[in-house]
């Protein structure tokens, strides 16, 4: 795991050159939760099937904004960013010819782009909780949940990455993405859609990342929270399964 | 009895896409401080067994053992103590000519004081000292190919692979290269190389096998080789379209017939071209030569080395 | 115009062949699922709320549709103008193998721009037969609607291309991405009315082409806007799309001159 953790320094050398994409990771979040959470909000006033009428809409979309952005940041790292290494810059083709192994590779994408999540997340939970929309102190429950969210699907686009043959399959990954933003409650109950589709909502992976930090955020902290963590983590940890060999046929042919 | 560190018997590679041998059933022994290299045109298979040897790729069959031990169970132990310089660089072109080497030495296990020290003498070594900030991007190929080398040397490595170390470089930055891997060597690092420049071979090699085909040709020192598959000069001739073939008789050993000239092995080539004249031949242009392993080549295969 | 600039034209729609499919499918996918998620699902929860009057006398989906088509108008002409100059101006690019031959930059800045016109208002088509999906949203204004999203488009492209000649490395573009085109879209009056925005920050959004843009494609769709409101809107484009276009023939040429 230490030789894992070496893929995060190499990270962190790079990020000095592109801090601006990080920056931008917390400030679209932002914009989303003030242009939709905040202008729209006010049009919105409370949220229907909410327990608390209290909750306005800027509380309900902040954490699910939140979510969305360590998924985003985590998902782009590992598909995006591994496809690169591995088919135009080859960085992985030398890394393996040093003791590092496919294995340290991929756990330690998965570690950066986890820890970038979790610290994309830290930056707007700060933003959130200045601007007031922080419900519950159980918000900062989000941070650990950001990195579980960054895990889960850090590992995803990993194996995403050993699927794609070239940069026009970027295209399909929006296919699912945007869908999954719009429609996995991020700015609406899931009570708002008719039972069959509320259950196909409720198998997405982003509806349980939502779960996962939405719910602590509006102060309900409890076992319902549990199916959705395994859920994530049986995910994250599936993705790897699928990866991992795929990577090693690329690497090791 | 030499150490031996690299030794495959039998060893043979088949690409899981489209099931080509490309290496199929070789043996060699290389010793411990020894410049041994892997000649052949491309395609031959050479690649594929560094790769091999360098531990990522898993050989199909026979056996191969890298300093003593198993390239598929110990690769990371392996990998720990050889250094690669891969054909293409892949140098990690996101990062500054100094973060590659630094990074690099972390891979290895090195401290991050060890690796700002080792870096610091590599990039002295390689003459890249005034270049440490610039980006990989603006480094000349021949500025490129010395970094790689010198990444590949922050583990002070006892075994050091080169994928056709000089291709694409001028001939200037192939003599600074040879230079510094003369060095290496004389330093005691065991060099295992492959090329399909012939000169290159015979200028840094003790010991090469010729590949063709994914088997091993022939084995032995530039001057063995040429000595058992060549005579010592060759005389070769432009004749013009359509003359016939010059005979001259008993000197010449073996005439062979490229598309563009007309090669004669003999022991003495002045001797052969006199008597090519004597027999009211009247060739285009004639040179005498010394052999070379090209001509070793053209011998074993019937093709040249670089088509 | 002349002969010349429709062979840059061309040479554009030559290379386009190979990718228009899936363009066309994203450009009526993508603002077919915002109008769902925002316009339908979030606009059930809005139109509980708020009276229509807030929102020019209709219900959320009528207001934001037009002003969702300036937005990607917009994000399509930031696509077709800038990553595609910077890669032909640069040493080696497509720019400078047609001024070698016969071509002048003129030609090559004409031809380019055609080419992103066309984008531009295929995409919005594209975006028209979307919003066919929707009854409530089937209208006369529709018709009206791809030559309004063109201008807003052109308003963006133009000087867009200007500046993309000029870059020598891609940086600076994902920096405007992010930064200037990224917030424009969410604060120009697409989502929610400009007048919940404090005074002294509407001044700045008052200012930007995708206000104007949107004012314009709202007013006309809805067919509520005055007659003034439309010309100034008109106006403000026309302005940035003919300064972009004197800029453009600047850059384009002190580029390719070099």
């Amino acid at each position: 795991m230490t030789r894992a953790l070496l893929l995060v320094e190499r990270n962190l050398m790079i990020y000095r050159y592109t801090w601006a994409m990080l920056a931008a990771e917390v400030l679209e979040p932002v914009l989303y939760l003030l242009s939709i959470g905040v202008g729209v909000g006010a049009l919105v006033g409370s949220v229907p099937g909410l327990d608390d009428p209290g909750i306005t809409y800027a509380q309900f979309v902040a954490p699910a904004l939140l979510a969305t952005a360590a998924m985003n940041g985590a998902m782009n790292e590992t598909s995006f960013g591994a496809f690169f290494k591995l088919r135009f810059e080859r960085t992985y083709d030398t890394m393996v010819t040093t003791p590092l192994t496919v294995r340290d590779i991929a756990l330690g994408e998965t570690a950066w782009a986890l820890l970038r999540g979790a610290f994309a997340s830290g930056g707007f939970l700060a933003i959130v909780a200045v601007l007031g929309y922080a419900r519950s102190p159980w918000i900062l429950l989000a941070v650990p949940g950001a990195a579980v969210v960054g895990f889960a699907f850090a590992a995803a686009g990993l194996a995403v990455a050993t699927f794609l043959r070239n940069t026009h399959d970027f295209q399909l990954i929006q296919l699912v993405m945007l869908p999954m933003f719009l429609f996995a409650t991020t700015f609406f109950p899931v009570s708002v859609y008719p039972r069959p589709v509320q259950v196909f909502v409720e198998c997405l992976p982003l509806y349980h990342a939502i779960q996962l930090l939405r719910e602590p955020a509006l102060g309900h902290v409890g076992l319902a929270l549990l199916p959705s963590l395994a859920y994530l983590l049986a995910f994250g940890a599936l993705s790897l399964v699928i990866a991992l060999p795929r990577l090693r046929r690329a690497l090791l042919a | 009895m030499a150490d031996i560190l690299v030794e495959a018997e039998g060893l043979a590679k088949v690409h899981r896409s489209g099931g080509v041998r490309a290496v199929d059933g070789i043996a060699f022994r290389i010793s411990r401080g020894e410049a041994f290299g892997f000649l052949g045109p491309n395609g031959a298979g050479k690649s594929t067994t560094m790769r091999m040897i360098a531990c990522v790729s898993p050989p199909s069959g026979g056996r191969l053992t890298v300093l003593g031990r198993d390239p598929v169970r110990d690769g990371s132990a392996i990998r720990a103590r050889i250094g690669v310089v891969p054909q293409d660089d892949a140098l990690d072109s996101e990062l500054s000519v100094e973060e590659n080497l630094l990074i690099y030495g972390r891979y290895f296990g090195l401290s991050r004081r060890q690796a700002r020290e080792k870096a610091v003498q590599l990039l002295d070594f390689a003459q890249l000292s005034d270049k440490a900030e610039a980006k990989v991007s603006a480094l000349s190929g021949g500025m490129r190919r010395r970094l790689t080398i010198a990444r590949s040397l922050v583990n002070d490595p006892e075994i050091l692979l080169l994928d056709e170390p000089t291709t694409g470089l001028d001939p200037q930055a192939r003599h600074v290269l040879w230079d510094r891997l003369f060095r290496l060597k004389q330093d005691g690092v065991t060099l295992i190389l492959t090329t399909h420049y012939m000169d290159e071979a015979e200028q840094l090699c003790d010991r090469l096998v010729v590949m063709d085909k994914g088997v091993i040709a022939a084995e032995g020192s530039p001057r063995e080789l040429i000595e058992r598959y060549v005579t010592r000069e060759v005389l070769e001739l432009r004749l013009p379209d359509g003359a016939p073939l010059p005979r001259a008789g008993a000197v010449v050993e073996r005439v062979e017939e490229l598309p563009d000239r007309v090669l004669l092995y003999t022991d003495d080539g002045e001797g052969a071209l006199a008597k090519v004249h004597a027999d009211g031949a009247e060739p285009i242009t004639a040179l005498v030569r010394r052999a070379t392993l090209e001509d070793v080549f053209l011998r074993l295969t019937g093709r040249s080395l670089v088509e | 115009m002349n002969l010349l600039a429709l062979r840059e034209f061309s040479y554009w729609m030559v290379h386009y062949r190979r990718s228009w499919r899936g363009t066309i499918v994203v450009n009526v996918l993508n603002p077919l699922l915002f109008l769902l998620a925002m316009g339908a699902g979030l606009g059930r929860l809005v139109d509980r709320h708020t009276a229509p009057d807030t929102l020019h006398g209709v219900a959320f989906l009528a207001f934001f549709a037009p002003g969702l088509l300036a937005a990607a108008t917009m994000q399509n002409a930031v696509t077709v103008s800038t990553g595609s100059v910077f890669m032909a101006a640069r040493p080696g690019g497509s720019y400078r193998n047609a001024t070698a031959g016969p071509l002048d930059t003129d030609d090559v800045l004409a031809g380019h721009m055609l080419f992103m016109a066309f984008r531009i208002a295929t995409s919005a088509l594209c975006f028209v037969v979307a919003l066919l999906c929707f009854p409530s949203l089937r209208t006369i204004g529709l018709l009206w609607l791809v030559p309004a999203a063109l201008l807003t488009g052109l308003a963006f492209a133009a000087p867009l291309a200007a500046w993309s000649a000029t870059l020598e490395t891609r940086q600076p573009m994902n920096n405007v991405f992010r930064f200037v085109i990224m917030p424009m879209y969410m604060f120009s009056g697409v989502f929610f009315p400009v007048d919940q925005i404090p005074v002294v920050l509407r001044a700045v959004v008052y200012a930007t082409p995708l206000w104007h843009g949107t004012e314009l494609c709202r007013g006309i769709f809805l067919g509520n806007a005055s007659q003034a409101a439309v010309l100034g809107h008109t106006a403000y484009l026309a302005a940035l799309t003919v300064l972009g276009l004197a800029l453009a023939r600047r850059t384009y040429r002190r580029r390719l001159f070099a």
